[in-house]
């Protein structure tokens, strides 16, 4: 009762100072799209009615600042892989991640993966996003675009999977099998970072999954974000010193994007934290969406 | 010689509308387990929806065109059950060769919304077909008198319109969280061969089997 009630509060609070004026909104197949302006911030807003949940804000000024430290730890990857020269985005919400890494490296390959044809004209119009001769968003269902680019052998070196927000969690891309379609598209040097639930009965689930196909990952959590990144590779973890020894020689390249490279390998940890009786999650039990409570 | 001028149901009313029932509830498990079923091929999209649905209306169209033509033909339990026994056979492919039904078409159709179409075609339009036959039998079952007719054609859709009902609630609220998705679909094809098995000593206990053993009717 008590647990129920605070988050709610919680976000009550939060929400009604972020209150702005709505500049744009639209209703998708998949979604409510807003986005709202309140000063220099803009943000992209999905299903308003049930709770905002702000998906991605940027501050007009200060384009390149990421806003959302989720955003953020997306990049704690680099601390494994530096120098990506291939890179996938599952989720384009309003194009953060993949524009910094554009900007990152502009010779990198990145390819971005977005369901919803409205988020990629919404980001386009309203969020600075752009395409160029190096980055490309494919209009597609991850699990399909995956498992088609499993076929054809093509790889990557940082995987970014951010398609689990908004209101409706896509069951497929929790599964087992969905996981090892990624792994088959990993480089051996390659890395993966995957945004994913740190409340509700899914938490235990999602991870006794990763566990099961990735051995081990690092479990990333920071106190100012509600959620839970899984940072993993191919072959066994690095010790903690690489990690902070790569902080340290990449922290002044991600400045100017507010990342702060130096505090996360503190907050890496492969302890496991879960409950490893629950049940994995496979393309033939994948209850998602009645698991998040 | 009176028998066949009379229109004597061949089974009792209650069997009748309990095996609609089922049908009802099996058609729509089937249906929502599709999506889950094709999800990681075709994705999760609105498309792969749109050809579940799409495929499931048009195969129960042709089954009531066909029951219905089957039911003019002397109406018996034999043929009444053997929509159920057919159905849960051409449900088995779901569940033994999914994979090997989906995998080619993906790699041979680019576009998910088309493949998730043949898919849908391949894999549920002759199970969806058979089930679709039972309504119009069943409603033949069920009528004994001209006047009655439409009464009974209403009882049937409400009975097997609120299994669908049930089966779509049931389905997707709590067996896709106690069971693996085979397991549901083994459940359906057992409860379509346990209303087959109803039937059929129904049919045998009032001689409506539609046989002549030696000169009797069973």
């Amino acid at each position: 009762m008590k647990s129920r009630l605070f988050p709610g509060l919680l976000l009550l609070a939060l929400a009604a100072p972020a209150a702005g004026e709505v500049i744009h909104q639209e209703r998708s197949l998949y979604r409510d799209i807003t986005v709202e302006q309140n000063g220099p911030r803009r943000c992209l807003i999905f299903n308003v009615h049930r709770g905002d949940r702000n998906q991605t804000c940027i501050d007009l000024n200060e384009p390149e600042r990421l806003v959302f430290s989720y955003t953020r730890m997306s990049f704690a990857g680099l601390l494994l892989t530096p120098e990506p020269a291939s890179i996938l985005v599952a989720g384009l919400g309003g194009g953060s991640i993949p524009m910094t890494f554009s900007d990152l490296f502009p010779d990198a390959r990145i390819d971005v993966i977005e369901i919803d044809p409205a988020v990629v004209s919404v980001a386009k119009d309203f969020f600075l996003f752009e395409e160029t001769a190096n980055m490309r968003v494919y209009v597609n269902d991850a699990r399909v675009f995956i498992k088609r680019a499993g076929l054809e052998a093509r790889k990557y070196d940082y995987i970014v999977l951010d398609a689990f927000t908004g209101d409706y969690i896509p069951e497929h891309l929790l599964t087992r099998e969905f996981l090892e379609e990624v792994r088959q598209i990993l480089n051996p040097d390659g890395v993966l970072v995957a945004n994913t639930f740190s409340t509700s009965r899914l938490y235990d689930h999602e991870s006794v999954t990763y566990q099961r196909v990735w051995n081990e990952f690092y479990n990333f959590k920071l106190p100012t974000s509600g959620n839970r990144i899984i940072i993993t590779r191919i072959g066994a973890l690095p010790p903690r010193g690489d990690l902070t020894g790569a902080a340290r020689r990449l922290a002044e390249r991600v400045e100017k994007y507010d990342i702060p490279l130096l505090e996360y390998p503190a907050r890496m940890s492969t302890r496991v934290d879960w409950d490893m009786s629950r049940r994995m999650l496979t393309d033939q039990y994948s209850p998602g969406n009645l698991l998040r409570d | 010689m009176a028998k066949a001028a009379v229109l004597s149901s061949p089974l009792p009313r209650p069997v009748v509308a309990s095996v609609a029932f089922v049908s009802g509830f099996c058609i729509m498990t089937v249906e929502m387990l599709g999506a889950r079923i094709m999800a990681p091929y075709f994705g999760g999209s609105v498309s792969v929806w749109g050809s579940i649905i799409t495929v499931f209306m048009l195969a129960l169209a042709l089954g009531y065109l066909f029951g219905g033509r089957l039911s003019m033909r002397s109406p018996n339990a034999l043929v009444f059950a053997s929509f159920y026994v057919s159905a849960a056979l051409f449900s088995l492919p779901i569940i033994l060769f999914a994979d090997a039904i989906m995998r080619p078409i993906f790699l041979a159709v680019e576009d998910a919304r088309y493949g998730s179409l043949l898919a849908s075609v391949v894999m549920f339009s002759v199970p969806t077909t058979l089930l679709g036959m039972i309504s119009p039998y069943s409603v033949r079952l069920l009528v004994e008198r001209e006047e009655h007719s439409g009464q009974m054609a209403g009882l049937l859709f409400f009975v097997s319109t609120i299994g669908s009902a049930a089966g779509t609630l049931g389905t997707s609220f709590y067996f896709v969280l106690w069971f693996e998705v085979n397991r549901i679909l083994w459940g359906a094809v057992t409860a379509l061969l346990i209303a087959a098995a109803i039937i059929l000593v129904a049919g045998y206990m009032r001689g409506s089997l539609g046989l002549r053993v030696r000169g009797h009717e069973i």
